[in-house]
């Protein structure tokens, strides 16, 4: 071969036209777009809700399709959130006026057992969009972003709230524009808690989708086409097979979404972690990697630049993001007054409404019976609590403590945090059925299910956080197993532990209302408790009861959590911390 | 020079809320920055340099008292400034040339010229080659220099610096600062008027036509300079030297009245003035009190500030507190700049270390009102223990809640030093040394160490 001179154009000779790598993420994005097009075409269908079908087929042919309609509804529910959180939490942050509200409403809403509203939802929904399968859709979508939502905007609030101060200042300084400083700032500086809150929100959301899928309004169910629908008409025939065929299009899901989309999501973030020190093992994704090498989505963002610039002058407008330092004290005073007001009166509406509503039609008695019921709800989330923790707290420590097992175990665990509990109920509740447990105390069984893992998760983060060298002092002054514990373990992993048993302890009382009434094979078991209370007034269309026990459920999370969870987390903070 | 006012500090006071108290740390404080000028806050940590930095930036407001920009008073953060601050305040996630356009941008820009300038401010301030590079790839010098660059692209009327150097190690911070040196005398630079906090005497002098001398709690102005020494200014000329002198002695010098924390209010603050406790223990530590006098004698008994802490490399922050301690202890004097130890510190020096604890002792019951305090409240318990939680609160009612911890923090170093009192960092007691418990901590305590 001659030797090649180089010539004036070798740069564009050596830089192939199409590298592989834009080929294939050209495909995906075509690939992606389609199937999204597709799936909001069949979610946008008409439907006329008295021939509606109440089932859907559960021939496994249909599955794919069924997987991408109950993918649309998570990512269409996950934008929902973020469009939320990154309103509510701003406005929360930059107004005190609106912190106020906004926080202990976002307390309760993440206490409320958002499985009890649905039937409330969906026929608002309906009626929002009559004549179109959309309303169903919606309220499925709701029932997924409640679950999310309140999470991802008490994580962005506090990282707006904790916003490095010279960083504030040189923003104010700069007299950034609302808009600039909100993507240039508290974005940014809020993204790695957003994103990992985001990934562990949409994993609990997969719960909410199997379960709102099939709703039941009065005495009619709607069956939207989707996984979660799937398996609900698969347990109604007793089709085990086919409920194993939903299990793997669901750990495909999972697993894909994680790939595809949260692992390189996490990678991403990593670049707007603030501290210095670059972190051992950073986060890495294949994906992302791919994406890096590609020129398309650089393409793609040279392309909507101006769209950016336009927004950037659009929103001008709304002025710069600063606050006047005086505000005269009358106008302060006046604001508070007429905010406590309408706050004040709108409780005051609310209540009224609500008494008036329970004492026209089962009247207030109904209290104490929901009451009775709640406590034998709650004897089994103290088991639960009590168990979980005697069996996975020595479990997540020694894994969070063994480097190498828990580099193997946190996938598996965060896919089983992920994996909808509700996916294998029809397997346990026909081992029910089949050996004669009642479920008064299988029913215990299904709720842990789903809500134990928040405390093995937690314990192994805990644990694996004890600084090696003190772990390595504390081996070196030959401590008993048991002042081992006491002195570096158990201070060590109980900040996290705490977490977990909120968690945990509030995903139980959530579950209880899909496990202490439960169908398999035209048989329904019932265990009393106030989640069968729930779903039998839900399925009845007996929204006074409905009511009745969202509100008794309510008092007794949001009760429990101030009274123990906040004692204990509070003497987690003070005493134990490392 | 043109002698247009640019800022103006009417009467400022700023007054911060403490547990159960206020804390002034402003007060009465006025000043003005003409045009062309640049001048130099000095004060030691504490003083409120940073607080009086924020009001002139407009980012917080002056409890009373007006700051006001061109004449008008300021109500959000003041549009003629730029601020280099101590920790750089660069955003992470944006590449140098994206941190520089930044504030063009603030200013809707377009962006071909924004592009333009700030490459222009770039060049100017030695980053070329460095556009797109993160900052946390930068060395700290170079991380500054970013922060320069995106305080001067906006052409300010007036730059505010926070100690700008002194996140930096000795020899780039001298490197950075001659070179702003050079840029202002060259008319390099885009902005001739400047604003810069300091606690090192010789940056300020250095550096500034005007120096205004900050006194701490509360922060007010003791003593006004004007430098008129030819720039480049020589560290090492005798005109500097007895200007660095004369600085040290107005940091040290006796005040007409003896430094007090602000007590505003009654209660509880009225009970803990009673006990002398709104004067401050100085922060110093027993070790670096003795090395101070120690010093002193090897030295022939006197030698000048500038001098110590030259020989210790210290900075003032680091020097005056001891300084303070050793002089509130009578251990040592100060006189125009310069230490002379006195009788008692000759002593001090040339004791062994049981005498020198009893004589410590003695001095720090005599001298330091929160040793004495906490004493005497040990000898009239029952049981020879008391919570350190109260001596705390009634603490933080005068200082806040960080400086507060600092004073127990040193009181408790001072009395095991003298052997006074103990403190059990399990239970949160102070404890006499008698107290059954006092050798457990005192055990403990050095496991910990
Ligand atoms: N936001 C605040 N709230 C309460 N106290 C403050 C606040 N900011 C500063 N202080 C107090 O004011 C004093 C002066 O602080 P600062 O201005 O930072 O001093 P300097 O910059 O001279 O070191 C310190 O005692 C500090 O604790
Ligand atoms: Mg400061």
């Amino acid at each position: 071969m001659p030797v090649l001179r180089p010539l004036s154009g070798a740069g564009a000779l050596r830089r192939p036209a199409l590298r592989w790598t834009d080929l294939l993420v050209g495909v995906a994005i075509i690939v992606v777009f389609y199937l999204t097009i597709r799936a909001t075409l069949g979610a946008a269908s008409p439907l006329d809700l008295a021939t509606a079908p109440s089932s859907i087929s559960t021939d496994p042919a249909h599955l794919p399709y069924y997987a991408l309609r109950s993918l649309l509804r998570m990512f269409v529910a996950l934008i929902a959130s973020t469009v939320f959180t990154f309103m509510v939490a701003t406005a929360a942050a930059r107004l005190p006026r609106v912190e106020k509200i906004v926080l202990p409403a976002l307390d309760i809403l993440q206490s409320v057992p958002i499985l009890g509203f649905l039937s409330v939802t969906v026929t608002g929904f309906i009626a929002l969009f009559p004549g179109s399968t959309l309303g169903l859709e919606a309220a499925s979508v709701f029932a997924i972003f409640t679950s999310q939502a309140w999470n991802m905007a008490f994580s962005f609030h506090a990282s707006l709230v904790s916003q490095s101060r010279d960083l504030d200042e040189a923003a104010r300084l700069m007299r950034l524009s609302k808009w600039q400083r909100f993507w240039k700032l508290d974005v940014p500086s809020g993204m790695i808690p957003l994103v990992w809150n985001g990934m562990m929100s949409f994993g609990g959301g997969w719960f909410f989708l199997a379960a709102s899928e099939a709703i039941s309004v009065g005495d009619k169910t709607y069956a939207l086409p989707g996984v979660g629908a799937y398996v609900a008409a698969a347990v109604e025939q007793g089709q085990l097979d086919r409920v194993g065929w939903a299990i793997l299009a669901m750990i495909v899901m999972v697993l894909g979404t994680n790939f595809l989309f949260w692992r390189p999501l996490v990678a991403w973030a990593e670049r707007f972690r603030q501290e210095d020190t670059a972190a051992v093992d950073r986060p890495r994704s294949l994906v992302l990697d791919l994406l890096a090498h590609s020129s398309i989505p650089r393409g793609l963002g040279r392309a909507f630049a101006p769209v950016g610039r336009g927004l950037d002058r659009a929103t001008r407008p709304f002025g710069v993001a600063e606050h006047p330092l005086f505000v005269p004290r009358l106008r302060r005073r006046a604001g508070d007054v007429v905010m406590a007001l309408v706050v004040i009166a709108g409780i005051l509406y609310g209540a009224y409404w609500a008494s008036e509503f329970i004492g026209s039609t089962i009247g207030f008695g109904s209290f104490g019976e929901a009451f009775g019921l709640g406590l034998i709800t709650f004897i089994r989330v103290l088991v639960i609590i009590i168990l979980a923790t005697l069996i996975w707290v020595p479990v997540g420590v020694w894994v969070g403590m063994n480097p190498k097992v828990s580099k193997l175990a946190q996938p598996v665990v965060q896919l089983l945090a992920s994996f909808p509990a509700n996916f294998l109920f029809p397997f346990v509740i026909a081992f029910f059925v089949a050996v004669g447990i009642p479920l008064d105390i299988g029913g215990i069984l299904l709720m842990a299910l789903g809500s134990q893992w928040y405390i093995l998760f937690n314990v192994i983060a805990g644990a694996s956080a004890i600084p090696t060298d003190l772990r390595q002092a504390m081996e070196s002054f030959r401590l008993t197993p048991w002042q081992r514990w006491r002195k570096l373990i158990l201070p060590g992993i109980f900040p996290a532990y705490v977490t977990g048993g909120i968690t945990a302890a509030g995903g139980a009382w959530n579950a209880s209302i899909v496990s202490e009434i439960v169908s398999y094979n035209h048989n329904t078991l019932i265990a009393p408790g106030l989640g069968s209370y729930i779903a039998q007034a839900t399925s009845g269309g007996d929204m006074a009861r409905v009511l009745v026990g969202v509100i008794v459920m309510s008092v007794f999370v949001v009760g429990l959590n101030r009274l123990f969870w906040r004692r204990l987390y509070r003497v987690a903070e003070t005493r134990f911390s490392l | 020079m043109n002698n247009t006012t640019l800022i103006a500090v009417d009467d400022v006071t700023k007054v911060f809320a403490t547990d159960g108290g206020e804390k002034t740390v402003l007060d009465g404080i006025s000043l003005t920055i003409n045009h062309g000028e640049i001048v130099a806050l000095l004060g030691r940590s504490g003083s409120g340099k940073s607080t009086l930095l924020r009001c002139i930036a407009g980012l917080i407001g002056p409890s009373t008292g007006t700051v006001s920009y061109k004449g008008t008073p300021l109500n959000g953060s003041n549009p003629g400034t730029a601020l280099v601050f101590q920790s750089f305040a660069l955003l992470p996630w944006l590449t140098v040339l994206e941190n520089v356009e930044l504030g063009l941008e603030a200013k809707g820009i377009k962006p071909a010229e924004r592009r333009e300038r700030a490459l222009k401010a770039i060049d100017v301030i030695g980053l070329d080659g460095f556009e797109s590079a993160y900052p946390k790839e930068l060395s700290g010098g170079m991380r500054q220099r970013v922060g320069f660059a995106r305080a001067l692209v906006v052409e300010p009327d007036v730059l505010l610096m926070d100690e700008p150097f002194s996140a930096l190690d000795v020899l780039t911070s001298e490197n950075l600062r001659s070179e702003l040196v050079r840029m202002w005398s060259e008319g390099t630079m885009p902005t001739q008027t400047a604003l810069i906090v300091t606690h090192n005497i010789e940056e300020a002098i250095q550096l500034a036509d005007r120096i205004l001398v900050l006194d701490s709690n509360p922060g007010r102005i003791k003593a006004e300079l004007t430098v008129e020494l030819p720039k480049p200014r020589d560290r090492r000329s005798p005109e500097f030297e007895d200007l660095v002198d004369e600085v040290y002695g107005i940091l040290t010098g006796q005040q007409a009245e003896p430094r007090r924390a602000a007590v505003n209010g009654g209660g509880p603050d009225a009970a803990a003035a009673a006990q002398g406790l709104e004067t401050p223990l100085p922060t110093a530590s027993t070790g670096s009190l003795g090395g101070i006098v120690e010093l002193l004698a090897a030295h022939g008994g006197s030698e000048g500030l500038a001098e110590i802490a030259d020989e210790l490399r210290y900075e003032i922050d680091d020097l005056l507190p001891v300084v303070d301690a050793a002089q509130l202890l009578k251990l040592v004097r100060t006189q125009d700049g310069a230490l002379r130890i006195t009788e008692q510190g000759r002593r001090y020096a040339g004791a062994d270390l049981l005498r020198a604890k009893e004589q410590f002792a003695t001095l720090a019951v005599e001298a330091a009102p929160l040793v004495r305090h906490i004493v005497k409240e040990l000898r009239r318990s029952d049981s020879g223990a008391i919570r350190a939680d109260g001596v705390l609160s009634d603490l933080r009612a005068l200082y806040g809640d960080q400086e507060a911890q600092q004073q127990l923090d040193t009181a408790v170093d001072w009395g095991r030093y003298g052997e006074l009192f103990e403190y059990d960092a399990d239970s949160g007691r102070l404890l006499l040394p008698t107290h059954p418990d006092a050798t457990a901590a005192a055990a403990g305590q050095t496991v910990d160490a």
